[in-house]
Order: structure tokens, then sequence, then C-alpha cells
């Protein structure tokens, strides 16, 4: 039966858990280009022959093919449509900076299509509220408050505040942090917010 | 759930498809059985694929005539291959599909494709489940009925179908709309009552678009638990982050 690589792709984006990116399965796409090629080529010599010899028995089979080629076209058009849904997720849950294992899971178009939707993002926060602009990615949940706990979860280094003193983010250690410098990393999951 | 991922939505249940929705993709790959009224030719790849079901008219095919390098006897053996079942014919030459008024079974984006309203190429046949027998059943309690099991796509298949413009049309969208109608109070209460357990059991009978209802349900009931907790303003990594730190990476720096 045709079409059916192309829904091994879409089976494997529905099977991927809520939102996940599994890797971009060149392979498959390409399969189902060829397919496409092969019906379309097809289709094209019957089209001639039906044409030039008046047989019209062959029509059905165009047509066949034909929808054959639009739901071929359907599956990876959608493949592709809700990686980048995914991807865009990506931007506003991680940030603009994603673990190496992600960027592997990307084609080269969408890791531009990436840096091109961070961009326009970025430009975007900068023409709103006066001269410093506003991070729309702050703040997802309303603050209660301009300073909270948190504990860290992994080890990260050396972590600046803007008065200049630096915080050694070790494992385990808890600091009292002002919330628009965490939240980013909160995030991530580096650290963890403690509720009092 | 991710909270950035928002999917395109299944618009099964309206007038089409969306053509973006992978659910509706999944949906419409589903059988559905059909009769061929004429025949197509050099398609021979789907002989492999036919359903034991398959049987041809008493009266010679129009087809046959033509079939080529093919005697007598190859003719015979044709048509006892065709009403044998299970049908897995040998590599066959380039031949024709669907001699003419054989039953098959082709996914509904392909039935809907070659489906026209003078029936030249196809004329559909409703599948069991939505058909008199069945209807009743619904009638009578819809809740027993394990709707997963009876094609996961309960009521958007039921409802793609309406296209094929049967004499039971009318009936058919009634029987859904019942059916759901039926079934929806369960679906509801046990959404809303059931925080952090299994689920399995509860929605273990629920089609396609009644686990998206019952999904939604919980999603509520779980916000609204972690609002009274006072958890609202705590800041968390999302789920998606949560996810991606359990897999494993093979090829992970750190």
């Amino acid at each position: 039966m045709f079409c059916e690589k192309a829904m091994e792709l879409i089976r494997e984006l529905h099977r991927a858990p809520e939102g996940q990116l599994p890797a971009f399965n060149e392979d498959g796409l390409r399969q189902v280009l060829e397919e496409m090629k092969a019906l379309y080529e097809q289709n094209q010599s019957d089209v001639n022959e039906a044409k030039s010899g008046g047989r019209s028995y062959l029509i059905p089979t165009i047509k066949f093919r034909h929808c054959s080629l639009l739901r071929n076209r359907r599956c990876t058009v959608a493949y592709l449509y809700d990686r980048l849904l995914r991807i865009r997720a990506l931007r506003w849950e991680y940030g603009s900076v994603l673990p190496n294992a992600l960027r592997f899971h990307m084609a080269a178009e969408e890791m531009e299509w990436f840096n091109n939707y961070k961009r326009s993002l970025a430009t975007y926060m900068r023409s709103l509220g006066g001269d410093e602009g506003l991070d729309i990615t702050q703040d997802m949940k309303p603050p209660k408050s301009l300073y909270i706990e948190v504990r860290c979860l992994k080890d990260y280094g050396e972590f600046e505040v803007d008065d200049g003193t630096s915080v050694l983010l070790k494992k385990n250690s808890q600091h009292f942090l002002p919330r628009w410098k965490c939240e980013q990393l909160i995030r991530q999951g580096v650290l963890e917010h403690i509720l009092s | 759930m991710s909270e950035a991922y928002f999917r395109v939505e299944s618009g099964a249940l309206g007038p089409e498809e969306n053509f973006l929705s992978l659910d509706d993709i999944l949906m419409s790959h589903e059988k559905l059985p059909v009769r061929t009224e004429t025949a197509m030719p050099r398609l021979g790849a789907f002989f492999l694929e036919r359903s034991a079901g398959a049987e041809t008219d008493n009266a010679v095919p129009q087809g046959l005539a033509l079939l080529p390098r093919l005697e007598c006897s190859g003719v015979i053996q044709l048509t006892a291959a065709l009403t044998s079942a299970p049908v897995i014919l040998p590599p066959q030459p380039p031949t024709w599909l669907g001699l003419q008024g054989s039953k098959l079974e082709l996914p509904l984006w392909l039935a809907k494709g070659l489906f026209d309203n003078k029936r030249r190429i196809l004329s559909v046949e409703l599948p069991k489940i939505y058909q008199e027998g069945w209807r009743t059943v619904f009638s009578a309690d819809p809740n027993v009925v394990d709707l997963h099991k009876m094609g996961p796509h309960f009521y958007g298949f039921g409802s793609q179908l309406l296209h094929f413009d049967s004499p039971e049309n009318a009936d058919i969208s009634q029987s859904l709309l019942q059916t759901f109608i039926g079934r929806f109070r369960r679906i509801m209460d046990s959404s809303q009552n059931a925080y952090n357990e299994d689920t399995s059991a509860l929605v273990a009978r629920l089609d396609e678009m009644e686990r998206g209802l019952f999904q939604i349900g919980q999603n509520g009931l779980n916000d609204f638990q972690c609002w009274e907790k006072g958890q609202a303003s705590q800041i968390t990594a999302s789920n998606l982050v949560q996810n991606y730190k359990k897999r494993k990476f093979t090829d992970m720096e750190d």
C-alpha cells in the first residue's frame, strides 16, 4: 500500500510523549520523496498514454496515484510543521541555548529556523516597554516576591548577582536570590524553587 | 503536558479534517469496506494487501479480456485465487486491481479521494459499527461499549463517513450524538475525581476523542489542586525539560 512510510513518520511523532522532539528522520523523509517521485513518473507516462491513445480506462489508476501523492504531501508537511511547533516550544521552555543532545535531533534547516525565531522574538521583546525592552519569557507565573529561596539541584559553578557578588552553585546548597536572575535556571532544572 | 507546545487540533468532528493535524491523519488512515465499480489497471502491488473477504461477480469482469499474457486456465486460476482466503498471491506482473465489482478495504483518505457523486470508481459501504445493528446497541446502553476496540476513532471516523452520502446519514449522525451524550457524564465524573491515581482502567474503553477530553479534565483537576496547595506561584521546570533530563542521551557532554 502506498504512503506507509509517510504514516510511519506521523506515528513516530505521535508516539513521542507530549511535546518532545524525536530525532529527525532524514531517511524516512527521503524514502517518502522517492515514492512520490516514482508515483509522479508513472502517472505522467499514463497520462500521456491516455491522452494520445484515447484510453480512458487508465483514469481511475491515475486518480488513485494522485490521491497517494496528495496524501504523501500531507503527511510530510504535517510532520515538518509539527516538528517546528515542538522546536518553538523549546525556545519558551528551555531558553535560547539548547543542550547539545537536543541539537542533534534537529536538521540543519530546523536549526536555522530556530535561530530566526529566536531573533524575531528578541527583536520583538526589545521593541516593547521603552528603552530596555521587556523579557516576556520571564514571569510565566505571577510573582509573589522580589527575592526567592532556591536550592541547587546540580553543580553549576559560579553565578554572578547584580551587585557583583558571585555565588557558588553547588549541589544541594540553598540561596536567597533575586527572582529575575534565577527564573531561567529554575526552568532549565538547575535550581529548584522552594516555597517557605 | 508541555505548556508551550500547541499542536494542531483535530477537525474531524466538523465538516473537514484539519490538513496539518496528526490526529486527523491517523484517523483517516483507518479502513472501510468499499466496492469497486470499475477496474483499476497497473496497480498490481495491491493484490498482496487484499482483505480475506474479497469476492467477484459471477459475470466475467470487463477488464479481464484485456489482461496480457493470460490464457484461459490463467483466468480461472485468477478467479479462484480471488475467492479463496487468505489471499496471498505470488508476485504478479503489474496487473489489475479491483476487477469490477470486487470488495476491498481501503483507507478513508483513499476512499474520499476516489469517491464522487456518480460513483464511477467506487461505492462505499458502511462499516459494521455504524450500521443498524450496532446503532441499536448504542441506543440501548452506550456506557458498556468498548469504543477503543471498535476503531479508536469512533466519532471522528463516523463524522467523516457522512461525506459519502449514504441514505442512513441522518441515523448515523443521531447515533453518534446520542452515544456521546450517554457516555459523557461518566467521562466527566471520572476525570474530575481521579486524582493522583492510575487511570488506565478508566480510559481503557474510551475512544481517542474521549481520551482527549479525559486528559483535559485531568489537567484542570491537577491545576486546581496545585493552586489549592499554594503551589501555583512556584516556578517549576516544565514537564518538557524534566522529560528530556530523564532520557539518557548517549552523546551528551557534561
